[in-house]
């Protein structure tokens, strides 16, 4: 059978009746099977997902199928879904059973999407490397000694390898982003409060978002405009309206676009990466665009603001795991509170207990305000610079990633080595604006390079049809 | 900022967290890294911001108050390592 490396091609080959969705479903648990060895899957579920497809091609014959039957769609292991293990790549969640499903993932069943299986990511979605996971480390399919990135490295080499149509994943400070930028793929995070949280295991919840991976932009539009919108079990989610994006792409306007000097002239960056955002600007002004350099010399404050609120929030959160109502527990404790320390020890990794160390630290009495509340000032001044810079130019452009796909163990002696690796992604978490990567060339060892755009809040329709453009115009 | 094993100690019980020498060791260093990075803060001037206290801008969510199912009891303490027919049972609170 061909290779289905976008939805359009599944829709256009199941209308010509060329396959269906047994056919479909097949093909996927082939190249699951063939691919076992990188790790992305932690359960396939294969059974249900036959099953499924059986049902949709009676319904398709009946003409009474939903917008995204065809579509197979893997999960990231941080997403309940009902009657499913979720661990969220933790030994303290070891052989919990979710008893309900996510609303993003619910949606898109409604409408006839077909769920795979769940997909491996570094624990609580703590991590940039895949490597941090109680279900072992992913391996980019391009090459097997380089990290896929994370914290959602095994949706992104689900759909790197065709291993799912697309998937799910979730992005605090660029857990989509930036595998997606490792392996050549699209990634998208919506705006903050634009998709509900309800299901998410919550790492920080003023920054965690679900996101999506695919390899057409179209796709990636298509699954957002159904996941998107309000939930009543999620209070912070948005009311405002969702627009059909998918059918938005639309682009043939002149635009102004923003790219920050202190992320193209940082002493991290990869030239290759330098060179190719460049190229891409260059295209741009030639393409009669205004293309403009801006400072933003607080930039480098968003990362160290991002692991101040991200570990007091996660501290918080992981209180919840303390061996009484699921998970792991310890069959050493001699009391309730040896009970609560010896599980929480032993059911979390080293890189987890660090932040829940440095979240109850900044929040402590005698440091909140010098840590937390400071964090939280800078927080709005980030947010506020952003969003007036978007409020004067349509996009701000810059590299995804400071560096490609590392190799195995590169970083893992020092951990402020690898939170620099979100080094670009964070200001968009921090801002709650929505931003995207696209794949933009490799660089001399073959890995590929993403391009990250961001536009204002709620302005998704606008990135999707930029985005589509950006992938003509550098194609 | 140093933080000090005597410090580690307090706060892993405020987590309900343990470490052994060891662990504790390299927690302290960790730590202290980890801290002195993120004191570059102090060199922005925040002395008239309002600090942001929430990231979504929907006020006052309401909604109906009726009663639903949400969960059922025994979906509830299905996960539970140890339970009864109606209770979560943990270890002896006092000795």
């Amino acid at each position: 059978m061909e290779k289905f490396s976008s939805f359009d091609e599944i829709k256009k080959s199941l209308e010509k009746k060329e396959t269906d969705c047994r056919a479909i479903v097949e093909y996927y648990l082939k190249n699951i099977q063939t691919k076992a060895h990188l790790n992305a899957f932690v359960d396939v579920y294969e059974q249900s997902a036959l099953e499924k497809a059986d049902q949709l091609d009676e319904k398709i014959a009946k003409g009474k199928a939903g917008k995204l039957a065809g579509m197979v769609v893997g999960i990231k292991d941080v997403l309940n879904y009902q009657g499913q293990e979720a661990n969220a790549s933790s030994k303290i969640l070891k052989g919990y059973i979710s008893q309900f499903t996510t609303t993003a993932v619910q949606r898109l069943i409604d409408e006839d999407a077909i769920i795979i299986g769940r997909l491996n990511c570094d624990e609580f979605g703590m991590g940039s490397s895949n490597e941090n996971s109680a279900h072992g480390k992913v391996l980019n399919a391009l090459d097997e000694s380089r990290v896929p990135g994370g914290s959602s490295g095994g949706s992104a080499v689900a759909v790197q390898a065709n291993l799912c149509t697309v998937s799910l994943g979730t992005d605090t400070g660029g857990s989509v982003r930036q595998p997606a930028a490792f392996t050549g793929i699209i990634g998208m995070k919506p705006t903050y409060s634009r998709v509900s949280r309800w299901g998410l295991i919550a790492y920080a919840s003023s920054f965690d978002t679900i996101g999506i991976f695919s390899k057409t932009v179209k796709d990636n539009a298509l699954v957002m405009e159904i996941m998107a919108g309000h939930d009543e079990m999620d209070s912070t989610s948005s009311r405002k309206p969702v627009h059909p994006y998918s059918e938005l792409l639309h682009f043939d306007k002149k635009v102004k676009i923003a790219y920050i000097q202190e992320t193209i002239d940082s002493s991290a960056l990869q030239p290759e990466i330098k060179e190719n955002t460049l190229s891409v600007l260059e295209k741009l002004k030639a393409e009669g665009h205004e293309v403009e350099e801006v400072h933003f010399p607080l930039l480098k404050y968003a990362l160290p603001t991002y692991y101040i609120l991200t570990t007091a929030e996660a501290s918080s959160n992981l209180s919840r795991f303390d061996g009484v109502k699921y998970g792991y527990r310890t069959p050493n404790a001699h009391n309730l509170e040896s009970m609560y320390k010896l599980t929480r020890s032993e059911g979390f990794s080293e890189e987890v207990k660090r932040r829940i160390m440095l979240g109850t630290f900044v929040l402590s009495a005698s440091y909140y305000d010098a840590y937390f509340t400071k964090a939280q000032k800078v927080r709005r001044l980030i947010k506020d610079f952003s969003e007036n810079l978007l409020a004067d130019f349509d996009y701000i452009i810059m590299p995804t990633t400071p560096t490609t796909a590392f190799k195995f163990g590169e970083h893992s002696g020092d951990p402020v080595a690898m939170y620099l690796e979100d080094l670009f992604t964070v200001q968009a978490s921090v801002s709650g604006v929505p931003a995207i990567s696209l794949p933009n060339g490799k660089d001399k060892s073959g890995m590929p390079i993403g391009l990250q755009i961001l536009a204002n809040s709620f302005k998704e329709a606008e990135l999707y049809a930029f985005s589509n453009y950006i992938t003509q115009i550098t194609s | 900022m140093k933080i000090d094993k005597e410090s580690i100690k307090k706060i892993a019980h405020l987590a309900r967290l343990e470490f052994d020498e060891n662990s504790a060791e390299k927690m302290s260093k960790d730590m202290s890294k980890i801290l002195d990075w993120v004191e570059q803060l102090n060199e922005v001037d925040t002395s008239n911001v309002e600090p942001l206290t929430t990231m979504s801008s929907e006020v006052n969510d309401m909604r109906e108050d009726k009663v639903g199912t949400h969960m059922s009891h025994d979906e509830a303490l299905k996960n539970a390592p140890k339970r009864d027919s109606d209770y979560f049972r943990v270890p002896k609170v006092l000795e």
